[in-house]
């Protein structure tokens, strides 16, 4: 391996040390807090490193991993936002007496270097092993606070759906390569374009895409989320949500930019339907919610319709602004699950809609970061989430993605209603048992992650130029 | 610079305001008084340096101007501009915000630091919107003054106050939101015609947008005005959130929040769609009409009074639908002087009635009366105001109306006719508010006391602008000429002749 590929793994290579640390270092001794430092500050490393490896992007590593612009980006964001976890997970962890809290840590990081091979892969092969070894560490952290029951079911469900969606993708893969013999998503894009695709090969692009959609937790394939959401731990709900569904998000971008003519093929009517599907259904389910992590559940299968609608509109812009729209949902997403971490009882989570009423009058300050992710997700100004609507509209406009747009626009209707009951929740008088929560202490860890969040939320909802400079050179090398 | 201290000197002064009041609740409404009170005397500057911009071909469009980048990869700018039309908005503005703190001075007790913090942040969204050039700071601005509002209503209101502020958010929303699909088709039509993509007024303006498409999106803009406006059939949600919303919210509400619609209409809506707008006018005219009708007689069967004067706002922005339909010189003036002296009149009759369920604890009409011979004050106050809404000669309402109908009445004569029905269904509903509150019998005894100092001030500043306005309102027709001559209305001599005249 030369020096340059080298350079380029670079990200990669330090987070994965740094997964390889922990454990020894957890073997010499326990501490809570040197787990999660090192683990903090191995994956700000990673993120130093992009800064380092981007000198040589593009540049294809074997023909598995691609370290481009795109690729760079995304591992950055999925290297924050792992560090965000950790520092909501720290709290989190402290408060609820778990035994064995390090290897939280661990796993959280073999998940994220899974995701960082996801978004780099080129080939199917490195796509399966970043996507498994982000799965299966996943199983164990949604089940990790195996003393309560919902986790258990959590994990069980997880486990097995994601372990059938692996199956179906490996099946869709097997049959392109069946009918196409080819691995790479370059070769596989410039044998469909020159029509060497038959049935068979279109098959295998629709079962990839059912895979996908399992993921993502699209309608219809969405009915583990409410469950799942709801049984793992706050700040892993949030990884789940963000991380785990924002690699595939990547490389599904990447495999639809190497093969445009999918548009005329029953690849794309599967993706709108499931589009559609996922905004109107993700939005109505979450109205009946009296649960706030099921009702953020449907509400992201919601908001992964509406990046589908810029997945589908053509075009450099719309590649720009699905990933605007991806950081956006990224950081809204960690806040909002981030402030109900901090919210959680010793028994259990504090995420029934009645946990968080006069959330005002008790902990403004959390209140004003669950209102700020609400207003995002619901795309009102001044937060970052507007940004991305207004990106997200605008290119399917500009693509005549008519029904997609009004099915958008009137699914965004709805979210405003279920988002506004919660801020109208957190608004009422506390109930009597509200006092006792003003006794529990911020972990300082986690007020930092909150805050970054929040003020992430507001800079990019006031003056995004930056990052969509940023995005700009990011896609700039894609095809 | 000074345009960009406008929006931010409530913006900021709102986020003062909620700091101050941490450590004692009546900084809080010290530090709002003074922030909007500044902002009007900025205001005020403005209008007395530059009182008449040029017309076109002398000079300049806007009397200021500020441009920066934003998001450049989108085309969109951070574009404020200034002229009569927005000024004279402005000045309103601020004027009803300083009422609309030292109104509520006593009447919100609860939560005050957050209260003036929400009324301090709608009004620079309205400031916002009356400013931005460029459609998507336009946007920007009109959804940021929801949220605010939602809370206003949602935690100072009365009893059925969540339903009513999730009813005017979803209403606004949804409008809102085909007004966006609307901006964004318009910003791909620039790309195509002109190769880059802008969201600036004027790039837009000179796009010619396809006549398959120009109805749908000229739809797009109009309804989200016409939900704000309200025009009849969109008015649905004003009535509760005007009857649960606190005094200064009701009053944020009718006197500027109906008046971004208004302005959205004159300054979006018509210019950039001129041909559809001019097919589209004599059915927009048909509902002006029905609005003025509809709000008269409705508000008669009110036995609530602050609902009655809700609906009074109905009839009354019918006219400034019908003005802006009408499209020439005369009923614009009309509409303009109508959308500030509605401003002054229902804001004034919001805090009347205010100050009477502070004194009461009733909205009842049927419980009140004879309150003349307790208060005389408060009856002399609520005689003016009411005989301002049903337009008596001598007072503002009465110039605006008249002109909006002369105007009409150039277009389509039998709308303007059917029109003055209106005005005359306005003269019972406003008999009636006097008639019911201040004199008969006084059969519940009551013993309230007066207008306080602080009430009498604010109520004299309302009384005695309108009265101003109706004796002498040319200074606000002179600043507002120049800006709509340069919205192209010489140009097109009789827009509406469809209209059935």
């Amino acid at each position: 391996m030369s020096r340059a590929e080298l350079v380029a793994l670079a990200p990669l290579v330090v987070v994965t040390v740094v997964a390889l640390l922990v454990p020894l270092l957890v073997s010499i001794r326990r501490s809570h807090g040197l787990a999660a430092g090192t683990a903090l500050v191995g994956l700000l490393a990673g993120v130093a490193a992009i800064g380092f490896a981007a000198g040589g992007a593009p540049s294809q590593v074997t023909p598995l991993l691609i370290i481009d612009g795109f690729a760079l980006f995304a591992m950055g964001l999925v290297f924050l936002a792992s560090a965000v976890v950790v520092l909501l997970t720290h709290g989190y962890l402290e408060r609820h007496a778990l035994d064995r809290k390090e290897e939280f840590y661990i796993l959280l990081l073999l998940a994220t270097v899974g995701a960082g091979v996801l978004v780099s892969s080129s080939h199917f092969a490195s796509f399966f092993l970043g996507l498994e070894t982000l799965s299966v560490s996943l199983y164990a952290l949604v089940a990790f606070a195996r003393e309560r029951l919902v986790t258990i079911e959590a994990g069980i469900k997880y486990m097995v759906l994601a372990a059938a969606t692996s199956a179906v993708l490996l099946f869709g893969v097997a049959l392109v390569y069946a009918d196409l013999g080819v691995m790479e998503f370059g070769a596989l894009g410039a044998a469909l374009t020159a029509g060497a695709g038959g049935p068979v090969s279109v098959l295998g692009l629709v079962l990839m895409l059912v895979a996908v959609g399992f993921k993502l937790a699209l309608a219809p394939f969405h009915m583990w989320a409410p469950d799942v959401y709801r049984g793992a731990p706050a700040p892993i709900t949030g990884f789940l949500a963000t991380v785990s569904k924002g690699g595939v998000v990547v490389v599904i971008v990447r495999l639809l930019l190497e093969y445009e003519g999918y548009r005329t093929t029953p690849v794309f009517g599967v993706l709108v339907v499931m589009a559609v599907l996922s905004m109107l259904l993700g939005n109505l389910l979450a109205l009946l919610q009296d649960n706030v992590k099921r009702l953020l559940a449907f509400s992201s299968v919601a908001h992964m319709g509406y990046l589908l609608v810029a997945l589908l509109a053509a075009g450099p812009l719309a590649v720009e602004a699905l990933t605007f729209y991806l950081v956006a949902y990224f950081v809204t997403t960690l806040s909002a699950f981030g402030v109900i971490g901090v919210l959680a009882k010793d028994e259990g989570e504090a995420d029934r809609l009645e946990d968080l009423r006069g959330l005002y009058w008790t902990r403004p300050g959390l209140a004003a970061v669950m209102t700020a992710s609400l207003l995002s997700l619901g795309g009102i100004p001044l937060t970052a989430g507007f940004i991305a609507k207004f990106s997200v509209v605008a290119t399917g406009v500009g693509a005549s993605l008519w029904t997609l747009v009004w099915v958008l626009v009137a699914g965004s209707a709805i979210g405003i209603y279920y988002y506004l009951r919660v801020v109208v929740a957190m608004l009422q008088q506390p109930s009597e048992k509200a006092p006792a929560r003003l006794s529990v202490t911020m972990p300082l860890a986690s007020s930092v992650g909150l805050a970054a969040l929040f003020l992430l939320l507001v800079a990019f909802g006031v003056y995004p130029a930056p990052l969509q400079g940023l995005i700009e050179g990011a896609v700039a090398t894609l095809p | 610079m000074m345009l960009l201290w406008l929006i931010l000197i409530p913006l900021l002064g709102g986020a003062a305001a909620w700091l101050a009041g941490r450590a004692r609740e009546a900084a809080a409404r010290w530090v709002a008084l003074a922030s909007v009170t500044a902002a009007l005397a900025l205001a005020l500057v403005l209008w007395v340096r530059a009182p008449v911009a040029p017309l076109p071909g002398d000079g300049d469009r806007w009397t200021l101007e500020l441009v920066w980048d934003w998001m450049p990869r989108l085309g969109i700018g951070f574009h404020l501009a200034l002229d009569g039309l927005s000024l004279l908005l402005i000045v309103l503005t601020l004027f009803i915000a300083v009422l609309s703190v030292v109104a509520s001075w006593t009447e919100v007790s609860q939560r005050v630091p957050f209260f003036h913090f929400n009324l301090l942040w709608v009004v620079a969204g309205i400031i916002g919107v009356f400013l931005a050039m460029d459609l998507f700071l336009f946007f920007f601005f009109w959804e940021l003054t929801l949220v605010p509002v939602y809370l206003l209503i949602a935690i100072w209101g009365h009893q059925n106050r969540v339903y009513a502020a999730v009813k005017f958010f979803i209403f606004t929303q949804v409008s809102g939101l085909l007004m966006l699909v609307a901006i964004a088709a318009m910003g791909w039509l620039h790309l195509g015609q002109f190769g880059v993509l802008s969201f600036a007024y004027q790039d837009l303006l000179a796009v010619d947008v396809p006549a398959r498409i120009a109805p749908w999106l000229m739809l797009g803009f109009f309804l989200a005005f016409a939900v704000k406006l309200p025009a009849v059939p969109f008015h649905t949600w004003l009535p509760d959130a005007h009857t649960e919303a606190p005094t200064a919210g009701s009053v944020i509400l009718a006197a500027l929040l109906l008046k971004t619609g208004g302005y959205g209409l004159i300054r979006f809506a018509v210019p950039l769609f001129p041909e559809v707008s001019a097919a589209f006018a004599p059915l927009a005219m048909t509902l002006g009409v029905a609005g003025i009708l509809y709000g008269a007689v409705v508000a008669f069967a009110q036995t609530d009074l602050k609902r009655l004067v809700a609906y009074t706002s109905i009839a009354h922005l019918g006219f400034v639908l019908l003005g802006v339909y009408s499209w020439n010189e005369l009923a614009l003036q009309g509409v303009v002087l109508q959308m500030v002296v509605h401003g002054l009149s229902t804001g004034g009759l919001f805090i009347l009635v205010g100050q009477l369920y502070e004194r009461l604890g009733t909205r009842d009409l049927s419980r009140m009366g004879g309150l003349w011979g307790v208060a005389p004050r408060m009856g002399a106050v609520a005689m003016v105001l009411a005989m301002a809404s049903l337009g008596l000669p001598g007072l503002g309402n009465f110039v605006a109306e008249f002109l909006v109908l002369s105007g009409a009445f150039r277009v389509a004569a039998p709308l303007a006719a059917v029109a003055m029905l209106g005005a005359v269904f306005a003269v019972v509903y406003a008999l009636r508010i006097a008639q019911r509150t201040f004199h008969g019998a006084d059969v519940e005894g009551w013993r309230v006391p007066d207008l306080s100092a602080r009430e009498t001030a604010v109520m004299a500043a309302v009384v005695l602008t309108i009265v101003w306005l109706g004796l002498y309102p040319q200074p606000v027709l002179d600043t507002a000429a120049p800006a709509l001559e340069w919205l192209g209305i010489a140009q097109p001599p009789t827009l509406a002749s469809g209209g059935g005249g």
